[in-house]
């Protein structure tokens, strides 16, 4: 920012002699910057709405959309233990929630099936729109790109701000549709129609279906102008010497990330637009042919599994767009504390790229047995099957970043290993259904809801946790308790496994998903007591999540202080103060000379070099081709 | 029960950790290290991986091999028996790459635990390894995607000439069943014909459609290629038989296919597993409204003796309803005049058969 003052601040050489003194980081020159750092942000004094409700500091808004998120995984983890409890005990009474639920609770202590329906739905919505879109790559893209790649903030503050409103106005509109008198969205998380369009279908898809495309709407447009902003400040707001090949791994993934949004959230925007069409002013893109409620339709010539062919174009780089950021922060987070250089960085970013050109073009893997033509079936099992290539590579180099590391196990590093666990659980069952023929028995099984709570859904969720806990004393300037983290990790990590190992057996033996009971039949009717061990460790695990809760919270108030760079890290936020002000660095913003994975090298003193540290100044841990920079 | 057990060895697992948690601050103590960075939750944390896992994978096998008939329903399709050997062999393939990545991940985690004075090894690449986990992966997954092309095409293709036809047409919330009759012929149906007695919308000015009959159960042979054509006529449904491992949605406004051929009959069935009660089921997987998880049909694969008999028995819907077949006939005679009722019901193209693919 042009108006700060300039101020000597951080010179490479100061930094480089913090980073050479023993691990931890001598504490005392850098008290010294946080003194002048304090002094220099009394100068200009903001009213708190433009501090704190309205801010254009990327920092602020990154907290804005955590907290936000943190708010959405709450409401979707108690919707998700409503139906477990359904699930669970099918016979059960769940007459004590009346008080809550009110009429979606029947006389006889039965939840309604419609509303069971609305259930899946919304926690299917909130969990992937709202808390691992929104909630992870909004908090960390906000949050990491400028203060990683050296930039004061984001290209363009004012739209990031919008960003966050618009995604807030989204949730206004979203949570109140839970409280219409026709209940909120009821059709799956992936509304096809007709189900969608007709409220003679399923009473969710009158208001509470309006509000679900209106406020998606909206999520579009803040996904848009989020996206726009990262992949701007990324190409053009890199401080001195940030080449694309110094990046640190968490930017190239944020950067993809933001190319996949733009590219495919306008898809799911005019598939949102034919549906609000068809519901409202009677045009016939995806209906045809229909006789419901006692009354023939008059559309005709629309085609359900167009809107599936829209959807999913979105849908599958969707899945991407959740897990990218979280495999960035988990390989960051790996490097840092395995104190290791991550393993084959170029081939880490070749497979991120790799993986984010596939995922356009595999989308249809979701619609084997949707009547379409099965030559194209083939093409996308051809086309599926060949990421589990790039995703191999980068499950091997995190295990070979691990292997003789000297690992500290922090409590982002304990999530970051759960999530390689996580990922490789539910990325080999994609084999599985990603093989068209074997998806004719498993498509809308267990199995399927097994394969993506793990590899998207849990895994996404311990690389939130693995970010929140890494860079909690950056965001806050405190630190967040690790022996509650310790007992967080490893309670959601069993609780994971003992969720969705249990549910591909489940799976395998063909249960449908979105069935409110599976009493009915006979085929489906052998697992009353694996149900009801689901649904407990489900439910006792997401109790688990308020430890994390409690942690975060009392944390920001009460939490221990942190130092600069508390994880002894090399990238550049750690440069900037405990707690940076608008503009991140208080004076010139640091070069950066070497790429971000400098640990351990031979011949250093300390077992990390900072970004920006020159070679000149580290000559007796050049590398042969490095010597030639140092000059 | 089940409840008690899982609380009871969640709460153990909580005193454990704090138990183990508390030492490790008292041991600390003791020996004078309490101040350290890196003290001794981090070698606690390093044995609860290698805990992890060892307890972890027992935990799994044991639930697995425990779980494993529960799991596999019998099957009772040609191509279901194909795409079982398919499916574990796929299983025993990525069995073995979880069992070594997930063991690599757990033991090294322990191993290469923070010790005081040891340095990482500074490891940042090398081309050679990372062409060959490039390469074995991508060996693999041809093979698979080869194997599932094979059966795939296998599966879908053109339902054999002799096959026996019936179709279901789904509807909140069950399902519509249909044959072709005497002629072997589907009679022309039109969604606008759909009324409380005729819920097909037989179009009975159209002779086929004279002999198709109308069932609530589906019956077929066995040992012989079934083609089941597919409709839905309000929101989409999915025909999943588990037992044949079929499974194709029913799509509004486009019909569409799938063909097994049943080996063996519900008797047979009935007797192998002992249950004189068993029936194969058809079931809805494609969420259709709030009473999706009900939406059922029986399945009854009969000896192709007692199918011929029990065919040849069946009432074609026109007989059943004459006054449906009555109403047709009025209509015919006064179609030299322009329907003014219906003005648009004439000229709407009946619904295509389903084309073959």
């Amino acid at each position: 920012m042009s108006d700060m003052t300039p101020k000597p601040n951080l010179s490479p050489s100061v930094e480089a002699q913090g980073g050479r003194g023993s691990a931890p980081v001598p504490a005392t020159e850098h008290d010294d910057h946080l003194l002048h750092d304090d002094h220099h942000h009394e100068h200009h004094d903001q009213h708190w709405l433009w501090k704190y409700v309205f801010s254009q500091d990327h920092k602020q808004i990154a907290k804005q959309f955590l907290i936000t998120g943190i708010f959405w995984a709450i409401l979707g983890g108690t919707l998700s233990s409503l139906f477990r409890l359904q699930l669970g005990w099918p016979e059960g009474t769940m007459e004590w929630l009346k008080p809550i639920l009110g009429g979606w609770v029947s006389e006889a202590g039965k939840l309604d099936p419609e509303f069971y329906l609305a259930l899946v739905t919304m926690h299917g919505t909130i969990m992937v729109f709202f808390v691992l879109t929104a909630g992870l790559s909004g908090t960390f893209s906000n949050f990491l790109i400028p203060l990683q790649v050296g930039a004061r903030d984001m290209a363009s503050g004012f739209m990031n701000m919008l960003s966050y409103w618009f995604f807030f106005l989204s949730s206004v509109v979203m949570f109140s549709s839970l409280f219409i008198e026709t209940g909120p969205a009821a059709a799956g998380w992936t509304i096809y129609p007709p189900l969608s369009a007709l409220p003679q279908a399923i009473p969710g898809s009158g208001t509470g279906m309006t509000m679900w495309l209106v406020s998606m709407a909206l999520f579009i447009v803040s996904q848009l102008l989020g996206g726009v902003n990262y992949v701007t400040t990324v190409i053009n707001l890199r401080t001195r010497g940030m080449s694309m090949s110094k990046l640190p791994l968490t930017i190239w993934a944020f950067f993809l990330t933001a190319i996949l949004g733009i590219l495919s959230f306008p898809v799911l925007f005019s598939a949102a637009l034919l549906l609000i069409f068809d519901r409202s002013f009677g045009t016939s893109f995806f209906l045809s042919d229909i006789y419901i409620a006692g009354q023939a339709l008059s559309n005709q010539g629309g085609s359900p599994v167009l809107f599936q062919h829209l959807f999913w174009f979105l849908g599958h780089p969707e899945v991407y767009i959740v897990i990218m950021p979280a495999m960035g922060m988990v390989s960051e987070v790996l490097a840092t504390n395995a104190r290791k250089p991550i393993f084959g960085y170029r081939a880490m970013i070749g497979s991120l790229i790799g993986i984010s050109l596939l995922s356009f073009v595999v989308w249809a893997h979701h619609m084997f047995v949707t009547g379409m033509n099965p030559f194209l079936g083939s093409v996308f099992m051809f086309l599926t099957l060949i990421i589990a290539v790039p995703s191999g590579v980068k499950v091997f180099n995190w295990l070979a970043t691990l292997w003789r590391g000297n690992i500290r196990f922090t409590a982002a590093m304990l999530f970051a290993i759960g999530f390689v666990s996580l990922f490789i659980s539910g990325g080999l069952t994609g084999i599985i259904l990603g093989n068209a023929t074997l998806d004719i028995q498993m498509h809308n099984t267990y199995f399927v809801v097994a394969h993506f709570h793990l590899v998207m859904g849990s895994s996404a969720f311990f690389g939130l946790f693995a970010g929140v806990y890494h860079w909690f004393p950056k965001m806050f300037g405190r630190m967040m308790d690790e022996k509650l983290g310790y007992i967080h990790f490893w309670l959601t990590f069993a609780g994971v496994y003992l969720v969705f190992m249990p549910m591909h057996y489940v799976g395998i033996a063909g249960f449908p998903r979105r069935y409110y009971a599976w009493t009915g039949f006979d085929a489906f009717s052998q697992f009353a007591d694996m149900n009801k061990f689901i649904s407990i460790a489900a439910i006792i695990a997401f109790l688990g999540q308020f430890i994390f809760i409690f942690n975060f919270f009392y944390s920001i108030f009460r939490g221990r202080r942190a130092t600069q760079n508390p994880w002894n890290s090399t990238t550049l936020e750690w440069t900037a103060p405990i707690e940076p002000g608008h503009g991140n660095w208080p004076g010139e913003i640091p070069a950066v000379y070497r790429w971000p994975y400098d640990y351990s090298k031979p011949g250093s003193e300390v077992d990390f070099i900072p970004q920006n540290v020159p070679y000149s100044q580290t000559h007796s841990s050049n590398l042969p081709y490095e010597r030639d920079m140092a000059e | 029960m089940t409840a008690l057990t899982i609380l009871l060895v969640l709460v153990l697992l909580l005193v454990v950790f704090g138990l183990l948690f508390r030492l490790q601050i008292l041991t600390s103590i003791f020996s004078g290290t309490f101040t350290r960075d890196i003290g001794m939750s981090n070698s606690v944390n390093a044995i609860l991986m290698l805990v992890f896992l060892v307890f972890g994978g027992a935990w799994f096998a044991y639930s697995f091999v425990e779980n494993f008939n529960k799991m596999n329903p019998p099957i009772a399709s040609v191509h279901g028996h194909q795409m079982e050997r398919m499916f574990w062999i796929t299983m025993a393939v990525i069995g073995v790459a979880f069992a070594i990545t997930q063991s690599l991940l757990f033991v090294y985690s322990y191993k290469y635990q923070h010790k005081e004075g040891r340095r990482a090894y500074f490891f940042a690449h090398n081309n050679k390894i990372e062409v060959i986990w490039t390469i074995i992966p991508a060996i693999v997954m041809a093979a698979l995607i080869f194997a599932g092309w094979k059966a795939w095409t296998r599966i879908t293709g053109p339902a054999p000439k002799n096959s026996v036809v019936v179709e279901v047409m789904g509807k909140q919330f069950n399902w519509l069943v249909r044959y072709p009759g005497r002629d072997m012929k589907l009679g022309v149906i039109n969604y606008r014909m759909i009324d409380a007695v005729n819920e097909w919308g037989f179009d009975l000015s159209d002779k086929s459609a004279l002999d198709d009959f109308t069932t609530n159960e589906i019956h077929v042979p066995k040992g012989v290629p079934v083609l089941i054509k597919i409709r839905s006529r309000d929101v989409l449904h999915a025909v999943y038989m588990p037992h044949f491992r079929v499974q194709m949605y029913a799509v509004p406004g486009m019909p569409t296919r799938f063909w097994f051929t049943p080996t063996m009959s519900t008797d047979e069935m009935r007797a192998k597993l002992g249950n004189p009660k068993f029936n194969y089921e058809l079931a809805c997987n494609q969420v259709c409204g709030g009473s999706h998880f009900a939406m059922k049909a029986t399945v009854i694969v009969d000896e192709p003796d007692d199918y011929q008999n029990w065919y040849a028995a069946q009432q074609s819907f026109s007989a059943k309803n004459p006054e449906v077949m009555a109403a047709f006939k009025q209509k015919a005679k006064t179609l030299v005049a322009p329907v003014a009722a219906q003005p648009e019901a004439p000229e709407v193209a009946p619904a295509p058969l389903a084309a073959s693919y």
